[in-house]
């Protein structure tokens, strides 16, 4: 954290947290906090004719932990086709060398996160026996804040525990491992589906029973939601649903989003929604095959927009080469053997799954072009943008560097029609989903809600990240845009929020012009949670380590402290 | 037409990455600007001029550049790597990726090369008089798209890898071949004159193999269906006529299962 004083002059401010739109102003900015005011001998950077936004926080995006780092293993080709090989930057200032695309090294993770002035960043799906690799990943990128959520949906616990329906007991494992894992909150991954894989098996429906455990996908949300909500975490649920990607996918995930149905935010850092439901793109889809899958963004956003406990991403096709990885491990499956490409299965003991395959979003096939429109569709059908925030569930859809390009496609209708009209099949795409009579297009303020102020709040850290307000962490983007006058040409938004015009961080020039001139002080958010001590999940837990369940000793299952060196601890205490 | 010889004047320490040694960068400069053309050794940005004196100008277009390299090139990459047309010809060895990703044109090598020559090439022709190493033709490593058009003709022997998920054009190794022959591959033809240790066609889709020689030890996934006489590079010769890899995904064609073809020429 840089000491000093700096203030921030003259730009057109946007901080939905205070309601700013465009109204112009100056950021003062005094020992890596935002302040009333500074003297008059602060360090000026002019921000005259720029917007002014706060540091951009990621709600979901894979960029630490083993499955990452098995794709790059799997794909030095990513690497080869888009990388900077000999970054101009890395030779003139001794920064390190930037690689790869859609699954790019923890260097240009960090830099090109800081060069669209991003803060924070939320690693989506951590499996817990792999906690330790995923947080000396985290500490090797540089500049961004990050933080990680272990994967609980098919942990054998948690389904022991719930089909006995014994939330506390759940609620007090999910504590032990949190501490042990140092992570942030609850993450399920196809709930109970990935268990079954382990037989060869899916839960595509919510009622679909898991194998041995004789549990339901619909059992483990509800069950994890009490547990979550018991415990006042200061995340909610985060929830990759079942059935994702299938034709027809809808009526399962508007299904699952009613199991929020009557439950309320229990915490104390600000957070209302008690089920983020992520990548909702993926999970829009009508129709019967892939002859006319077709987008139902509108069906699933008009429950959601009604339903004010729920909180959701895009996770929006990008129409690039990817790689696919998730911890859905039958979907990578049923994916590798409809593309054919290379594959990789790994099974984590009693914990989760994962799987890798790479994918080439093509605009000229036509259900790839019904993907792009649904992810951008559920973005203009959304009516409360507080709770709907920007991803391309990375590097799922396509890679996080192509958030711009996502802003720039929602905030242009002649941007989306300008791709639209590069697609063979542009009729059949047209009829297929809604995007060609949306005319609704995002204003900044909008933008600032989807990427600052909205997942701030959803991830319960809207007190330091996400606005501008005195007291919060100084990360303030600036971009070259004029808010009074922003340019006909949608390509100019994309090029502004590609290359940030200055990114403070921490109250530290982080990026100058776009490029990234100090590797700043990253930290590791984990949430701890303090609890009377609960002796049988204790047994359980000693009991799974000695009698052979995992191949590894208790001792050398939680992440060492050296391992994560620069923590910020958020305590959560629970009353017994 | 205009030629520019480039003649080496000194060995570089590392390997030179001689990726500016192309007719479309050649095309309209005149000699001091293509002494001027970058290249790396290492991490260092070096001229093309540290290594070679330049004479003669670039045509107008790549098609209008010839290139004569008049000595050893033993320790630079890349040269013609992507061109698109014109002529490139070393007098001597050279080191990996000749032609890689190359389009059009022609490469002539007089001496050997090293591995990873026409890697992912669309079009063009390579031809060398001496030995290849490894990777000839194949694709980038870890990527499914390997050669998909041009000519590749190998008078000499090469290693193993070759034609790796190869996808169209042709590939002639005249001598022998190490192990690896078109694994993955989904289309081109690679025709080796001599033997062959091993692993030809592991995991192939589609596409075609001939072996004039032996193949000292067979993949198991192929069947023997029968003999047939096929025109190789000009000649024609009985062949025995295997199908595979049998343990491999095939599509179908007017209902019928296309599989990989090997033809290994048949004991006389």
């Amino acid at each position: 954290m840089a000491s000093g004083e700096m203030i921030v002059k003259g730009g057109f401010i946007i901080d939905p947290t205070r309601k700013i739109d465009g109204d112009v102003g100056d950021v003062a900015i005094k020992d890596g906090k935002i302040v009333d005011k500074v003297s008059s001998s602060a360090k000026v950077i002019d921000a005259k004719g720029k917007i002014v936004m706060a540091g951009a926080v990621d709600v979901h995006s894979h960029v630490a932990g083993p499955k990452v780092n098995a794709g790059r293993l799997m794909r030095p080709e990513d690497k080869f086709i888009s990388g900077v090989f000999r970054s101009g930057m890395a030779q003139k200032n001794g920064y390190r060398m930037e690689s790869g695309f859609s699954i790019p090294s923890v260097f240009k993770t960090g830099y090109d996160y800081a060069r669209m002035g991003y803060t924070f960043v939320m690693e989506a799906a951590m499996p817990p026996l792999l906690a330790p690799h995923t947080h000396e990943e985290i500490h090797d990128t540089p500049i961004i804040d990050e933080a990680a959520l272990p994967v609980f949906a098919n942990n054998w616990f948690v389904m022991e525990y719930l089909r006995k329906g014994e939330v506390e007991n759940t609620a007090s494992y999910i504590a032990w491992l949190l501490k042990a894992t140092k992570g942030y909150g609850v993450k399920l991954v196809n709930p109970g589906g990935t268990a079954a894989w382990a037989w060869g098996l899916n839960c595509l429906s919510l009622n679909d029973p898991v194998p041995y455990f004789e549990i339901t996908p619909a059992e483990i949300i509800k069950g994890l939601i009490e547990a979550n909500e018991y415990l006042g975490l200061p995340h909610s649920v985060h929830l990759h649903q079942n059935n994702l990607g299938n034709p027809g996918n809808y009526p399962d995930t508007i299904a699952a989003l009613k199991i929020a149905e009557g439950f309320k935010a229990r915490n104390k850092f600000g957070r209302e929604q008690v089920m983020h439901s992520t990548h909702l793109q993926f999970h829009s889809y009508g129709g019967e095959g892939w002859k006319d899958f077709c987008s139902k963004a509108k069906e699933v956003m008009d429950y959601v927009n009604k339903q004010k406990n729920i909180t959701i991403d895009l996770g929006c096709v990008t129409l690039d080469e990817t790689t696919t990885m998730t911890a859905d491990g039958p979907f990578e499956h049923h994916l590798h053997s409809l593309n054919h490409l290379k594959w990789t299965n790994v099974d984590v003991e009693m914990e989760t799954a994962a799987g890798i395959v790479p994918y080439i979003y093509d605009k000229n096939v036509t259900p790839n072009a019904v993907q792009w429109a649904t992810g951008l569709e559920l973005a203009l059908f959304a009516k409360d943008m507080n709770r709907t925030f920007i991803t391309t569930d990375h590097p799922n859809a396509g890679p996080f560097t192509r958030y711009p390009r996502v802003i720039k496609w929602l905030m242009s209708k002649k941007a989306r029609e300008a791709t639209i009209a590069t697609m063979k099949n542009s009729d059949k795409m047209i009829g297929l989903t809604n995007i060609h009579t949306m005319d609704r297009e995002l204003t900044l303020f909008e933008i600032a809600q989807m990427t600052r102020s909205g997942p701030a709040k959803c991830l319960g850290l809207g007190n330091v990240y996400g606005g501008l307000a005195p007291g919060m962490n100084a990360d303030v983007g600036i971009f070259d845009l004029n808010y009074k006058n922003l340019p006909s040409d949608a390509e100019k938004i994309e090029t502004a929020f590609q290359r940030a015009a200055c990114f403070i961080k921490g109250g530290e020039v982080i990026v100058r012009d776009g490029e990234v001139v100090s590797h700043g002080h990253k930290k590791t958010v984990w949430v701890k949670v303090k609890m009377p001590e609960n002796p049988q999940v204790t047994r359980d837990v000693s009991q799974a380590f000695t009698q052979g369940t995992y191949t590894v000793d208790i001792r050398n299952y939680p992440v060492r402290e050296y391992l994560a060196p620069h923590q910020s601890v958020i305590d959560v205490n629970v009353e017994a | 037409m205009a030629t520019v010889t480039l003649k080496p004047t000194k060995v570089p320490e590392l390997m030179f990455e001689g990726y500016s040694i192309t007719p479309d960068a050649f095309a309209g400069k005149t000699a001091p600007q293509i002494a001027d053309l970058p290249g790396h050794e290492g991490k260092f940005v070096l001229k093309l001029g540290d290594f070679f004196e330049v004479s003669g100008n670039g045509g107008e277009t790549a098609a209008d550049t010839d290139i004569v390299i008049t000595g050893d090139c033993t320790r630079v990459k890349y040269i013609g790597a992507r061109m698109t047309a014109g002529t490139v010809t070393v007098n001597g060895n050279a080191d990996m990726y000749v032609g890689g990703w190359m389009k059009g044109g022609k490469i002539h090598i007089k001496g050997n090369m090293d591995s990873f020559c026409g890697i992912q090439m669309e079009g063009g022709e390579l031809l060398c008089d001496g030995d290849a190493k490894n990777h000839v033709g194949c694709a980038y490593r870890g990527d499914w798209r390997g050669m998909k058009g041009g000519t590749i003709r190998i008078k000499g022997s090469a290693g193993n890898d070759i034609g790796t998920a190869m996808l169209g054009g042709t590939i002639i190794i005249e001598k022998n071949a190490f192990i690896h022959v078109s694994t993955h591959a989904e289309g081109g033809t690679v025709i080796i004159k001599g033997d062959v240790e091993g692993r030809v066609g592991g995991q192939m889709v589609k596409g075609e193999m001939y072996v004039l020689g032996k193949i000292k030890f067979m993949m198991p996934g192929y069947q023997k269906v029968g003999t047939v006489e096929k025109e190789v590079d000009g000649a024609t010769y009985t062949f025995d006529h295997y199908i595979g890899d049998l343990g491999e995904r095939h599509g179908k064609s007017k209902g019928q299962i296309v599989y990989a073809n090997l033809y290994l020429k048949a004991a006389a």
